[in-house]
Parts: C-alpha cells; structure tokens; sequence
C-alpha cells in the first residue's frame, strides 16, 4: 500500500515486493529457479570411479600423446631398432651355429669319456636302471639339489607377490574368478571322482620308479599337482583345505628339502673325505635299490607338487 | 683332509637349508636365524680363508663321491675365500642396517618371506664363488635372480612390482644368453668342469679349429653376464629396483647381486676361457667402451635426478663402468683393480644407500633434494656416514674409492693403445662423481629454517636412538677406512689368489 503511488506502480518497487514477501504472497524462487527433486548421495566407490575418469581425461587432455614428437620418434625407433637387434642376434647366432661341430659325428667333442662312464659304469655305480636319474640325482646330485631350490624360492616370489594376507580380500578374489561358473558342476565332479585315484597313483607310480624307467620326481610331482588341481576345480576350497593348506605345503616342502640337503650332504661329507658310504646299492631293479636315490626323487615330487598346486591357488585366490 | 676344508660345503648347505626352515618359522625367529648363519658363514670362511693363506695353494672338494668331471666339485683359493668373507660380512651389516625400514615397509606376515630371499642369495653366491663347474654356476645363477626378484618386490607399491617385472624380464634375457653360451662352450669342448673346459679350448685355439663358434660363446656370456649386473647399454632396470625397494634391499643389490656376476664373469675369462685368450679377442674392447660410456653416462643421469636414492643407483652404473674397464684392459694389473674395486665398491655404495635411508627418516620420509636441506644437522651420524661415503665414492685419499681410481690408472698407463682413453674416462667421471656428491653434502649441510622444519615435520634423530643403525653406519666408515689404509694387505691378498686362480 503506498499513498503516493497507484497500486499496479506500487507492486513492481522492491518495497513492494518485499511487503508481499514478507506477507508470503510472492514466492521469489517462483518461476525464476528451476525446482528439481535432489540427486540421489553417489556412493563412495562411484565418487572414486568418477574421479578417476576426469582424471585420465586430463591425462589425455594435457599430454597429447598424438602429438607428441619425442614419443612418437621413441616408438618408431623402438620397432626399427628391435627388428635389428633381433636380426643381428639371429645372424650371431647361426654364424655361430653354423660352426659348430655336426650333429650326431662319431668324433663329436661331447662324446668323450665322461658320458662313456655315465653309460657304462653307472648301473654299477649308482645302481639305478635309469641312467637320467643316476646322473642328475647321484653323479651330479648337487645342481639338482640347487634345482628343487628353485623351485621352493620360486614358490615363495610368487607368495609375496599374489598372497593376500586378508580373508575378506581373499573371498573377494575367489568369487570374482569364478563369475559365471557354475559352483558345482556334476559332471566335472564325477569325472574327478573316478579319474582322481588314477591320477595320484600313477604319479606316485612315475616318483618311486624314477630309478627304474622313464620318469622322477619332477615328472612325477607334475602329474600329482595336476590331479590335485583338478580336485581343486571340481570341489572348490572347502574340500581341499580339509587335507592341504599354507602350514601344510611349508611343513612338507621343508621336510623334502631338509631331507635332500641332509642325506645328499651325508654323501657329499663322506664323498669328499673319503669315508666309505653306508647307504647299500641293493639289486639294480628291484624297487628298494640304488642307495639315495629313491628317497631324492621322493622328495624332488613332494617339492614339485605342492610348487604345481600352489601357484594355482595363489593366481586362483591369493591364499589358502 | 682337515676338518676346516669342509667349511665351504657346510657354508653352502647351511644357508640352503636355512631357506626352507625360515619359511616354517616366525618372522621374529626368522630374523634371528638369518642373523646367526650370516655371521657363522663369514666366521667360517675366515677360518677357510686363513687355512688357504698357510697352506698358500689352492684345494678341490668334490662333491660326491665320484671325482670331477662325473661328479660336482668346489675349489677353493684365496681370492674366493676373501670374497666370500667380504660378501658375508657386507650381507651382515645391510641386513642389520635396515631392521627398522624392514619392519615398516613390510606386511608383517610376509617378513619371514624376506629371509628365505636373503639365505637363499647368500648361499647362491657363495656357491658361485667357489663352484668348479659351469653348469652348477648356471643353477645357482637362477636362484640368485629369483631371490633378487623377491628383494625388490617385497616392498609392495606399484613402483617396486614395475621394477620388479622390469628387472626379471632383463635377467632373464641374461640368464638365457648366459645358458646358450654355455651349451655353445659344451658342444665345442664335451667338458663342464671349468679346469677341462680350459684345457680342450687351448687345443682348439692352437689347432685354429671352431674359432667362429667360440668368440660368439664367449660373447654371448659376457653379455649375458653384462646385462644381469648392468653395464651401461643394458642398465634400463636398475634405477627403479635400486632406488625403490626397501633399504636392505637396495644395499644387497647394488653391492653383492651385480658383483657376484662380475666375479663369475673373471672366473669365466680367467679359469674357463683363458685370460690370455680373452684378451687376444675383440670382446673384451666392446666391455671396454662399454664401461668407458657407463663411467660418464651414468654420472651424468645421477646428476640429473632429484632424489637422493636414485642418485645413488645412477652412481652403481658408473662404477660398474669402472669394474668393465678394468676388466677391459685386458692386463692382469687390470684384474687386480677391478678385483679391489668390487669389494672397495660393495663396501662404499651399501654405506651410501644405509646412510641416505637414516637422512630420509629425518625428513618426512622423502627422498627429495629440497627436503634433505640441513638433514646431516638432523640425524649427525647418518650425515657424517653419507660424508666419509661420497668421499670414498669421489675418490679422496684415506679411504677405499682413492685405492681403486690410482689402481685403475695405474692399470691404464700399462696398456698401449688404452691409456689415453682411461685417463680421460677416470678424469671426466671424477670430476662428475664430485659435483653430485658434493652437491648432496653441502646441501646436507646447509642449515633448514626453523619454521620450515616444522611445518614440513622434520624429525631429530640422536645416534643413541637407534643403536643398530648406528653401529652398522660405524662399522661401514671404518671398513672403508681399512680398505683404503690397509691396501697393500688385501692387494697383496688378490695377487696371491690370482696366482693360484687359474
């Protein structure tokens, strides 16, 4: 109301406005702003994604990598220079080859009195019907001491880089990898049931006749993870634990190791201060023959399956 | 044969089996046995290392009981006595160096983890120094890059595992050129033993037979060898891994993982191949320029960095330069210096890398050139450890770094063609070395204001805080300080087990 000014004048003045503010006839916001329900919270792990994105928005933004000369001059070069490197090593390499002595020749420098022993005398010598595995695991038993060394220390890289110590992580891990498997497949189950037997024997069977035919404990300690992989498979985590866990595999991969390093240093000692050995040769053939090295190869296939079973559980789950 | 003579086959056992057992044990119990089997190696190869000085020639042990080129045997000298003290005792005093790191930057329960790694390396590497046999050296050489692998990872953050996977991938490549080399050399003479391999190769250098294959064996081993310790050209993994993993790790690496390859390399041109034959070829003038590049272009990448870790990894391509070039001259002088600059080197650069580690502490944990200001104030023992290492590494007289640099120019002024090339690598790279150590000390020094070491939480650390520490930093000042006044013992130590070497 304004005694100096007519009505519709008076309205448009901001005293005007404000007396009808204040009488709540106007709405300021009214027509002015547009009104709309409020988002939904995003959650914490959306707000990350989304960061992350604009991020590597920028990345793209800032280093332009289409135009980026220095880079594009390293990349070209990089394949030009890696078709030669490689080129040149092929040709090193035949060059080298090339002047080797011929394959298979009577007179071939390798064929020298040292594999003529390894062939002649080592059924006498270390008592075992394979020569391979006389070799390797009595002649020169310390490289494969060295070897199954290997694998163990391969074993443990492989703890530090995949094991999750957590068991929620561990969870998470487990039920990502199996996505649109199914959890327990019948079939595979009941071919695991019957092929499982058949699979461990004929590994045990592959270890302790390393002496006496084709095979060992690295053949064989392969043919035992596989099984147990399978196993694994068909039957998941909460069957295998109930036998074979972390503690487990330390426990056994130290026992095998300890054993090799204690009954081949037993022959080492006494090797080189020529002390006669104990350890009786037996008949070559017979099961129980040819000193240590049934025990060796027991201990190289324990080493080997538990290394085989447990890099798929670390790649699988990240623990056990 | 007295008991003593078996201590290298026990060395050896032992710390295999102290791999394995580690694993079932805690990390606490672990660190102890590591601690104990260290310290036991290097007090038996003391003892072996005295035996061999008496009896002044070296000795075979064979493994088994069948003799050598059937069975495995260890030969043992003087000089790989020497090395091997010096390994266990370099192992020793990183190990217990960087406890406090360890624990921090470590998951907890993959600390026992880390002591498989290390039993497992020192054992490798004792088995490389004293091995015999060419092959067994190859089995070894495996062990040692995996465990070398697990140092680095351990320290789980992203940078480590690129470092990791980097340093693997140019390993192996190594260890396959290494192993084709070897059958190479296998075909040619149908030997492994490294004696009978020398003596098959000098008949066929004299019947002028297979000269094609055997120069690419040889070069295919030094490369490989090369790579695995990172000369120049080939030295891309060694930053990250260096200046990335956990401090114990960083030591190791740098100061006994390359050298063992090294000292497998001389055992290969020495024992193996021949000296004298090595020397005739072309092979060794590419490791000459090579470690005449390595010399300058690392010195000049550690002066472009901007953190002090990385600085120091930069400074163990240039040295390795220096260990090639020796190695290069192909003189025996030339060994002897090489030989000195391994353990003088190890010596200094696992000073550097544990010191610096005691500066960063002080600092909020960054190894930034601007955040180290005034750090020798903060933590006094630490900056006074990093002072006497630079000056070893610059190479001033007193200390360890100033016998090598006079042993490599004496060795350069023996050569015809090669000495002018040396002296002016050795000068040029002096003159480097000095502006980025010097540059870390005097900015070491340079007093931080008071405000800003607050705001930037700066820490004060006294020597008595951490008494491990300390001790370790103490030992390493003083063992470069015996190497470097004690000289003529340890050369006069080299010469005699080059002697009985070949």
């Amino acid at each position: 109301m304004s005694k100096k000014l007519p009505e519709t004048e008076y309205q448009k003045t901001f005293s005007g406005k404000f007396s009808r503010w204040l009488s709540g006839e106007n709405d300021p916001y009214l027509d002015h702003i547009e009104m709309k329900p409020q988002k939904k919270a995003m959650s914490a792990e959306a707000i990350r994604k989304k960061r992350e994105k604009s991020k590597e928005k920028g990345v793209k933004k800032s280093f332009d990598l289409e135009k980026n000369t220095e880079l594009k001059l390293f990349r070209g070069g990089y394949k030009i220079f890696s078709v030669l490197f490689c080129l040149a090593l092929i040709f090193v390499l035949l060059t080298g080859v090339s002047g080797m002595p011929p394959f298979g020749q009577m007179d071939n420098p390798a064929n020298n009195e040292v594999s003529q022993r390894y062939i002649e005398s080592g059924l006498q010598e270390t008592g075992a019907v394979n020569i391979v595995t006389g070799m390797i695991l009595d002649y020169r038993a310390f490289d494969t001491l060295g070897e199954s060394h290997v694998l163990f220390i391969a074993t443990c890289a492989v703890l530090i880089l995949l094991r999750l110590d957590k068991e929620s992580q561990q969870k998470k891990f487990e039920a990502n990898d199996r996505g649109f498997e199914p959890e327990n497949d019948v079939i595979l189950q009941t071919v695991t049931k019957i092929l499982m037997p058949a699979i461990v024997i004929f590994g045990i069977y592959v270890v302790l006749c390393g002496h006496l035919g084709p095979g060992g404990g690295f053949s064989g300690g392969a043919v035992i993870g596989a099984g147990l992989i399978l196993y694994l498979n068909a039957f998941g985590f909460e069957d295998t634990e109930r036998f074979f866990k972390q503690s487990t595999y330390k426990k056994m991969s130290f026992g095998a190791l300890a054993c090799y390093a204690l009954a081949k240093s037993y022959s080492f000692y006494t090797g080189a201060n020529h002390i006669e050995s104990m350890i009786p040769l037996g008949t070559p053939g017979a099961i129980l023959s040819s000193g240590l090295i049934l025990i060796l190869n027991i201990c190289v296939g324990i080493v080997v399956a538990g290394t085989m079973y447990t890099f798929f559980v670390m790649f699988r789950k990240g623990g056990y | 044969m007295t008991f003593v003579q078996n201590f290298p086959f026990i060395c050896i056992i032992m710390t295999l089996f102290g791999g394995p057992l580690s694993s079932i044990l805690g990390r606490k119990k672990a660190k102890v046995l590591n601690t104990a089997i260290i310290t036991a190696v290097g007090l038996m190869n003391l003892a072996v290392l005295s035996f061999v000085i008496g009896t002044g020639e070296s000795y075979v042990y064979s493994m088994g009981h069948f003799p050598a080129p059937w069975g495995n045997e260890i030969r043992i000298g003087v000089l790989e006595a020497l090395m091997a003290v010096f390994f266990s005792v370099i192992m020793l005093l990183s190990i217990l160096g960087g406890v406090k790191e360890r624990e921090e930057q470590i998951e907890e329960s993959k600390q026992n983890l880390y002591y498989i790694m290390v039993n497992l390396l020192l054992s490798s590497l004792i088995a490389l120094i004293y091995t015999n046999d060419i092959f067994t050296a190859y089995v070894f050489v495996e062990i040692n890059t995996i465990s070398a692998c697990g140092l680095i990872m351990i320290r789980q953050n992203g940078r480590t595992i690129v470092a990791g996977t980097r340093y693997m991938i140019m390993s192996l490549l190594g260890s396959g050129m290494l192993l084709l080399g070897i059958s190479f050399l296998y075909g040619l003479t149908g030997e492994l033993l490294m004696s009978n391999i020398h003596e098959a190769v000098v008949k066929i250098v004299a019947e002028g037979r297979y000269h094609d294959p055997l120069i690419v064996s040889l070069g295919l081993m030094s490369i490989g060898l090369a790579i695995k310790s990172a000369l120049f050209p080939f030295h891309a993994w060694l930053p990250d891994a260096y200046g990335y993993s956990t401090v114990s790790s960083s030591a190791i690496l740098s100061s006994l993982v390359s050298k063992g390859y090294v000292f497998l390399l001389i055992k290969i041109f020495y024992r193996v191949i021949g000296f004298d034959i090595v020397a005739r070829s072309h092979i060794i003038d590419v490791l000459f320029v090579f470690g005449v590049m390595g010399m300058i272009m690392g010195s000049v990448s550690a002066i472009r960095q901007s953190s002090i870790s990385r600085m120091i990894a930069y400074s163990s391509v240039a040295q390795i330069g220096y260990i090639y070039m020796g190695l290069g001259l192909g003189s025996t002088v030339g060994l002897e210096a090489t030989l000195y600059h391994v353990i003088s080197h190890a010596a200094t650069k696992s000073l550097l890398f544990i010191a610096a580690s005691g500066l960063t502490e002080v600092s909020d944990d960054s190894t930034d050139f601007f955040d180290l200001t005034g750090a020798g104030y903060r933590n006094k023992l630490a900056g006074l450890a990093f002072t006497a290492g630079s000056l070893s590494m610059v190479g001033t007289p007193l200390f360890a770094g100033f016998i090598s640099k006079l042993l490599f120019a004496e060795a350069g002024i023996g050569h015809t063609y090669k000495t002018l090339p040396t002296m002016i690598a050795l000068a040029i790279s002096t003159v480097l070395n000095t502006i980025y150590f010097m540059k870390t000390v005097i900015r070491l020094y340079t007093p931080e204001r008071q405000k800003v070491e607050e705001k930037k939480h700066f820490t004060r650390i006294h020597w008595w805080n951490e008494p491990l520490k300390s001790a370790t930093l103490v030992c390493f000042i003083a063992l470069n300080l015996v190497l470097g006044l004690g000289s003529a013992r340890i050369l006069f130590l080299i010469r005699n087990g080059l002697r009985m070497f070949g």
